[in-house]
């Protein structure tokens, strides 16, 4: 079984969102969706600065078989990007919900992460998925 | 549900992810695709490939038939065991699909086949079949897996059946040959580009086998390897590098079209003797992606001054640690290309494949 932390919100798409002391969030993949992605070899992350919609494809991550965009659950600027990715992807798949972060944003609605999946809903979409 | 091999219940119970492939149910991974492609590249591995379809042809008439069935010549087969690759053509020249015959003996040859075009080739072989009073069987009563890697025919050696004498004779097999040994058939072929062997063997001895080389450290290995492993060599996937709009000419395979002796008329001759006169043929190349990034099929290849081309296959490279592909390139095509990845035009090299064999690279 997939690992999903009680305190993170996530989204159909397979992202989780963390939201940070300092008013910002943190965005990555579950671990379900590195697992089925299988080994990561390479990752796109989007500039600081860059301003996302809700649900705009803002990553991508590949593996070696197949590349992969990943939707920003909310909307708002990007403040941070995980630069250690870019040497060692595989960080995704070891730790996807702490080394393995993509972004930070900071959210145009501070409350937009309230009204994402909480760890049960998404528990109940992966049932509903067949993982 | 897809069809399942005689080795399902064990991909299972290893914990395989498992997916659809050409309507069969086959592991992808058992865990991690990188480290299976490297216990192969350093030590062994062991693939079920047991969806391919084995195709025995039996008759007094079987040479002449597959002279005139295949593209390459059978003629080069003159010692039992020796085996031939081979494209399937379409009078178009087209390639219906890639193969690999066995000579048995005059009478009796063996066929392996894509599983992806199982139906579509029976359904050719043996309507061409029957001018020729050739016996066409299609053999579902075996499984095949192939065990590859440096260590792979040592680790092999004990398992086979308990002759001695063709034991002695399975493990001194030159490359590309084959033989039978109690109910399997052991050739040295692979689709790796490392040394090993393939085996058929009776269904209900692919599981017991497999679980013996696991316990002697040949690890379970994925369709994913296979594919990486067989990138890196060089080989081509057909579907994907070839198929029935392309030719063979044009596809990397040209060492496979037999056109001497010019009077065998084989299905495909005068397509591809017309493909031929008419000259500027596209290429097969290889590809190194000099930035970062990971080359996919079907992306566009520009080359500056020349026209463009298009990846056939393309993959992340565990053994090279960046991406590599097979690309369809313009005649003309120099040693520099750029592809277009998701908008951007990135820098890659042109090289001739394979890029790793036995082991070692051989692109710079």
């Amino acid at each position: 079984m997939s690992q999903i932390p009680a305190d993170l919100r996530y989204a159909k798409s397979h992202e989780w969102v963390k939201p940070l002391a300092d008013g910002t969030v943190e965005i990555g993949i579950s671990d379900h969706a590195q697992a089925a992605l299988g080994d990561l070899v390479f990752v796109e992350v989007p500039a600081v600065g860059r301003t996302l919609a809700a649900g705009e494809a803002c990553a991508v991550v590949e593996s070696v078989k197949a590349a992969s965009d990943v939707y920003s659950p909310i909307a708002g600027t990007v403040t941070a990007a995980n630069a250690e990715l870019a040497g060692a992807p595989e960080l995704i798949n070891q730790d996807p919900y702490g080394g393995g972060w993509l972004i930070r944003v900071k959210p145009a609605d501070p409350r937009a992460a309230d009204a994402l999946l909480s760890a049960s809903d998404y528990e109940a979409v992966l049932q509903a998925e067949g993982a | 549900m897809g069809r399942r091999t005689p080795l399902f219940d064990l991909h299972t119970r290893l914990g395989a992810r498992m997916v659809d492939f050409g309507g069969w149910d086959m592991p992808v991974h058992y865990g991690s695709q990188i480290e299976e492609h490297h216990a192969v590249r350093r030590h062994a591995g062991v693939f079920d490939v047991s969806h391919m379809c084995v195709v025995d042809l039996a008759g007094e008439r079987a040479r002449p038939f597959l002279e005139r069935l295949v593209a390459n010549d059978v003629g080069k087969l003159r010692t039992p065991g020796k085996a031939l690759y081979s494209c399937l053509l379409n009078e178009a020249g087209g390639v219906l699909d890639d193969l690999i015959i066995y000579y048995l003996d005059e009478r009796f040859f063996r066929v392996v086949v894509n599983a992806g075009t199982r139906d579509k080739d029976l359904a050719w072989i043996r309507a061409h079949a029957v001018p020729f009073g050739v016996e066409v069987t299609e053999r579902t009563d075996l499984g095949m897996i192939a065990v590859q890697g440096p260590q792979a025919r040592s680790l092999v050696e004990g398992l086979l059946p308990p002759d001695p004498a063709a034991r002695a004779a399975v493990m001194a097999l030159a490359p590309f040959n084959g033989r039978a040994i109690g109910g399997w058939f052991v050739a040295r072929t692979g689709y790796t580009g490392e040394d090993g062997f393939e085996i058929v063997l009776p269904a209900v001895e692919a599981e017991p086998t497999w679980v013996a080389l696991n316990e002697r450290g040949v690890r379970s290995c994925g369709l994913g390897a296979r594919d990486t492993l067989r990138l890196e060599a060089g080989m081509n996937l057909y579907g994907n590098d070839m198929g029935e709009g392309t030719n063979p000419l044009e596809s990397g395979l040209a060492w496979t079209v037999a056109f001497e002796p010019a009077g065998r008329d084989f299905v495909g001759r005068a397509a591809l003797e017309a493909i031929r006169a008419r000259g500027s043929l596209a290429r097969l190349v290889g590809l190194v992606l000099e930035d970062r990034g990971v080359l996919r099929g079907h992306q566009k290849v520009v080359v500056e001054g020349v026209g463009e081309g298009e990846i056939t296959s393309g993959t992340f490279s565990p053994t090279l640690e960046k991406s590599i592909a097979l690309a369809r390139v313009p005649a003309g095509t120099g040693e520099r290309v750029q592809v277009d990845i998701r908008g951007k035009l990135l820098a890659a090299r042109v090289v001739k494949p394979p890029f790793v064999r036995h082991g070692k690279v051989l692109v710079s």
